[in-house]
């Protein structure tokens, strides 16, 4: 069997973004905004989508914890354990690259 | 309705019937429309644009093989203006030199590749294509080489049945982030060529096994999308999710309906982009009303807890094998002919066993069985 390449941990210093195949576009029929993947469409939350948005390829994933953080006035800790976890499950579905 | 009306989220255009291959389980109907028949460019640009104001996201171009129309790359830029995500599917043969490059430079957001086999000489007999392995490899890599998201899509049958292990290595070494094992689905011309396709029941749970342990070691590598084998499910599938809930197909001359095989149900008719607007047929069309949400169910449906997660699983295989479309898909373990799929399984087997009927295929061509005048 080949492994031409390995599943990606998230660590805090991962520059997450998103792949080709993935895509963030509004919907002006449905009012709000969608993932569009090859055959999924998700409809993520506002956390999520604040999180998706951060995944722009040069910002690392404890900067994006940081500025998280800041924005919803929560403890680091929390919103740490929070994006690694959902990061780790979208990068596992190869819907985010780290 | 027992829900109200909702955009639909997805279309596949079947932009041709005419294709180089003549896999003998083609999902396009038995009469298949020639190039006489098919929508012009603009028509195809007016439906693509009516269809992103009605909320369609996503577009899958297919065919036929649709890369044999000329102004695909026209298609895709229309589609790619109005933000719709565009995925191509393709069996990747004859491809011109530099077109795959236009296409990715036209928007395309992801092409999906066929692979009969995972061998070239599976590959070849089941398309019925000298040498087609070899050219849907240099298709793969001139995908990746243009920076196209991949998905290699199998589909799963008898005769290849014990080349998943093979497949999934392929799709590795091609670099493909996604790979469907799409067990054959018996309608059209699949259902014509049924005996010759049906895999035994060992086969079917060998393979299950295969690939529930492959996803788990390619977590995070590579998906794999798993399409079940009706005849041997105890659910059946949520067909298009739900009958016009969220999906619509258009044929070659612009004819919506509700999915591939919709044409096999006699007692509905359909209409035709043109005379009237998608979001009238989407809307209104009497076809698409009439298996839509739960009011039309039977029992055991009507009352059953799954109703609104297999929606009563596939009308045109309840026509095949029920005789009535309204009737509860045969492959739900709670419909009253149920014990129907299993013979079926068993007399496939049978027929299989016949040496002079082994790979007697019904090849898909246009005019082995001719339209009606």
């Amino acid at each position: 069997m080949m492994a031409l390449r390995e599943r990606a941990l998230v660590s805090s210093r991962s520059v997450p973004s998103l792949p080709k195949h993935v895509r963030i576009r509004y919907d002006p029929v449905r009012q709000a905004f969608a993932v569009l993947s090859p055959e999924k469409v998700f409809w993520p939350n506002d956390i999520s989508l604040d999180i998706l948005r951060r995944c722009d390829g040069r910002s690392t994933v404890g900067h994006i914890i940081a500025d998280l953080a800041a924005d919803y006035d929560a403890e680091q800790e929390a919103v740490a354990a929070d994006v690694v976890a959902f990061l780790q499950e979208w990068s596992d579905k190869l819907l985010v690259k780290l | 309705m027992s829900e109200p009306l909702l955009p639909p989220i997805g279309m596949l255009a079947e932009l041709t019937h005419r294709c180089p291959l003549q896999c003998p389980y083609c999902s396009n109907p038995l009469e298949l429309l020639k190039a006489n028949r098919e929508l012009d460019t603009q028509t195809w640009l007016d439906l693509f644009s009516q269809a992103a104001d009605l909320g369609v996201l996503q577009v899958h171009l297919s065919g036929g093989e649709p890369t044999l129309r000329r102004d695909l790359e026209q298609l895709i830029a229309g589609l790619s203006a109005r933000g719709v995500y565009t995925n191509l599917i393709t069996a990747g043969v004859g491809i011109a030199e530099g077109r795959i490059e236009a296409f990715a430079e036209a928007g395309l957001d992801h092409l999906q590749l066929s692979f009969q086999g995972a061998r070239p000489s599976t590959t070849d007999r089941i398309g019925n294509h000298k040498g087609g392995h070899e050219k849907k490899l240099e298709t793969a890599g001139r995908a990746r080489a243009a920076g196209l998201p991949l998905t290699i899509n199998a589909p799963i049958h008898r005769h290849n049945i014990e080349e998943v292990p093979e497949f999934i290595d392929l799709a590795l070494s091609l670099g493909a982030e996604r790979l469907e094992i799409a067990n054959v689905q018996y309608a059209g011309w699949a259902l014509t060529n049924r005996d010759q396709l049906m895999p035994e029941r060992a086969a079917v749970d060998r393979q299950a096994e295969i690939v529930a342990a492959a996803r788990e070691r390619l977590t995070g590598i590579m998906n794999i999308d798993f399409v079940t084998p009706d005849y041997f499910a105890i659910y059946p599938k949520p067909c298009m999710g739900g009958w016009a809930r969220d999906a619509f197909m258009v044929a070659p001359d612009g004819t919506v309906l509700p999915c591939h095989a919709a044409q096999t149900i006699p007692s509905l008719s359909f209409e035709r982009f043109g005379p009237r607007s998608l979001a009238e047929i989407w809307t209104d069309s009497p076809a698409f009303n009439a298996f839509r949400g739960t009011d039309w169910m039977q029992q055991p449906c009507r009352s059953c807890e799954r109703r609104e997660i297999d929606w009563g699983g596939c009308r045109c295989q309840a026509m095949a094998i029920a005789g009535d479309a309204a009737a509860t898909d045969p492959a739900c373990a709670k419909s009253p002919i149920h014990a129907r799929m299993a013979m079926l399984i068993d007399e496939a087997q049978g027929a299989a066993a016949i040496p002079s009927n082994d790979e007697q295929f019904v090849y898909r061509r246009i005019g082995v069985v001719t339209e009606p005048a």
